[in-house]
């Protein structure tokens, strides 16, 4: 069953991170990725840029809105995610407790939907 | 989240049991992977899952360690902890929907869309059905903790069934707490929880009359209380005292009045320092309600009918029996007899068992008896 890990965590101590503290950063992410692939776990994962470079579409009726921003402001923002296989929510957990974030929402892939 | 503070004693009446072969068998199986999937994926799949629950209905240990280890399991912190009890006492516990709704003082649609929703998210998300580890214990004992006591709950004033008490929830309830206790000596609540359904337990011989009549606090006849669980309680009670959470606090007002030795003795006013300090932890309006009661037999009925009124227009108390039923027994002792019949239809408007209904249309009828109580100080 595959399990996306969503990283959220406040962006403005990244948007100020020294390229030597990035890289600190870097160096766990790619342990952490390396863990997966031994594992044979990862099906994929991307940093996101900022949400300041964020562009939010919103349909309403037969309007579409277009504005600057994510779609919601809040003190923690999505700044990156793992897609992961698992057997079950415990080994998702287990993988989402070893990623060096603040905090990952886990969410499971509707399998159906899933394009191959 | 539900009645646990609603009501208080109880009471029964055996003596304290051979713990030691149980709590062994506890912690070596709580420890050991069995075959309890199965039955885990019919709380998961399926509303014809009754039979998990009757089938552990027998009074063996092991049938409790069973029920234990799978109460453990449910309590998956990935559900909200809400959903984790009422999937427990609905599936694991054999309560009704209709029951688990009144413990948690919602409407039953609403109780049966909560379990709807965790079962699908353990569908979904598959959450799996597997024995926790001793590290993941802990975090999964406060769901465990409220999923005894609302079953002690509904067992000591039961919201269905035909009498005011259903022993065989207390008995069941108390086994699984000293199950715990011995699986988890460490954790004080457990300790205060098992402190609290003892020294509740153990005046249920005394609660109900030959008619099935509940019995006053008050008018009880206290040589009947069983003394070898009021012990026991004591006992449990001094050694989590040090720390008290909520339960034993809760332990510590269920001692107060097991430890007087006529209801005049009862000291209200350190009944009332105990509410003070279960109001900071647990600010329930429940809460709320009972340490009016406690206020008004320490100060006085006006007193307590000045609290008492705010909690009127509370969504959580203004259908509550117990909040009108301990309203006219404070008008009525204030001399407002009138306002106190009313309060007293209202309370049994409100009522959901034969038992109390009758109790409050006795209180309708018996005009200047003077008696106070209410849901924790009630019976």
């Amino acid at each position: 069953m595959k399990y996306a890990l969503l990283i959220y965590g406040p962006e403005q101590g990244w948007a100020e991170a020294s390229q030597p503290e990035r890289e600190k950063v870097y160096v766990q992410y790619r342990e952490f990725a390396q863990m997966l692939e031994t594992r044979g776990a990862i099906r994929g994962g991307e940093e996101l840029d900022l949400t300041s470079t964020a562009t939010t579409v919103r349909h309403s009726g037969d309007d579409v809105m277009v504005t600057d921003g994510p779609f919601a402001e809040t003190t923690e923002q999505l700044g990156g995610f793992f897609l992961i296989d698992a057997a079950d929510l415990d080994e998702a957990l287990g993988y989402a407790k070893a990623l060096p974030a603040s905090c990952v929402e886990v969410r499971p892939v509707v399998e159906s939907s899933e394009p191959h | 989240m539900s009645r646990t503070e609603r009501d208080e004693p109880g009471c029964s009446g055996r003596g304290s049991r051979e713990l030691d072969p149980a709590g062994r068998r506890a912690t070596d199986s709580i420890r050991r992977q069995r075959s309890y999937h199965d039955k885990l994926r019919l709380v998961a799949a399926s509303e014809a899952v009754d039979d998990v629950a009757t089938a552990a209905d027998g009074q063996l240990s092991g049938v409790d360690d069973d029920r234990l280890r799978l109460v453990f399991t449910c309590c998956h912190p990935a559900l909200a902890q809400e959903a984790q009890v009422a999937l427990a006492l609905r599936h694991l516990c054999g309560l009704t929907t209709a029951e688990a709704a009144r413990l948690f003082l919602i409407p039953v649609p609403t109780m049966a869309a909560r379990l709807t929703r965790a079962k699908k998210k353990i569908a979904a998300a598959r959450i799996p059905y597997r024995i926790p580890s001793d590290a993941e214990l802990p975090e999964r004992l406060s769901g465990v903790l409220a999923v005894v006591y609302l079953l002690f709950t509904e067992g000591y004033a039961a919201s269905g069934g035909d009498g005011p008490v259903r022993a065989e929830l207390t008995e069941r309830a108390i086994r699984m707490g000293r199950l715990i206790t011995d699986l988890m000596p460490d954790q004080s609540e457990v300790a205060g929880l098992l402190a609290l359904m003892l020294l509740q337990d153990a005046r249920r011989e005394a609660r109900v009359d030959d008619g099935g009549r509940l019995v006053l606090l008050s008018d009880q006849d206290r040589s009947r209380w069983d003394r070898g669980r009021i012990t026991e309680g004591l006992t449990l009670l001094d050694r989590t005292l040090a720390d008290p959470g909520a339960y034993t606090v809760q332990a510590a007002i269920a001692a107060e009045h097991a430890t007087a030795a006529a209801a005049a003795d009862t000291d209200w006013s350190a009944i009332v320092g105990w509410y003070d300090v279960l109001l900071e932890m647990t600010a329930t309006p429940v809460v709320a309600m009972n340490r009016v009661v406690a206020v008004a037999m320490s100060v006085g009925p006006l007193a307590g009918l000045a609290l008492l009124d705010p909690l009127l227009d509370d969504p959580v108390l203004r259908d509550h029996h117990l909040l009108h039923g301990a309203r006219a027994q404070l008008l009525r002792r204030a001399g407002h007899e009138p306002e106190a019949q009313e309060a007293f239809e209202r309370a049994a408007d409100c009522a959901r068992t034969d038992v109390e209904r009758h109790f409050y249309a006795v209180q309708l009828l018996s005009q200047g008896v003077v008696t106070v109580r209410s849901g924790r100080d009630l019976t």
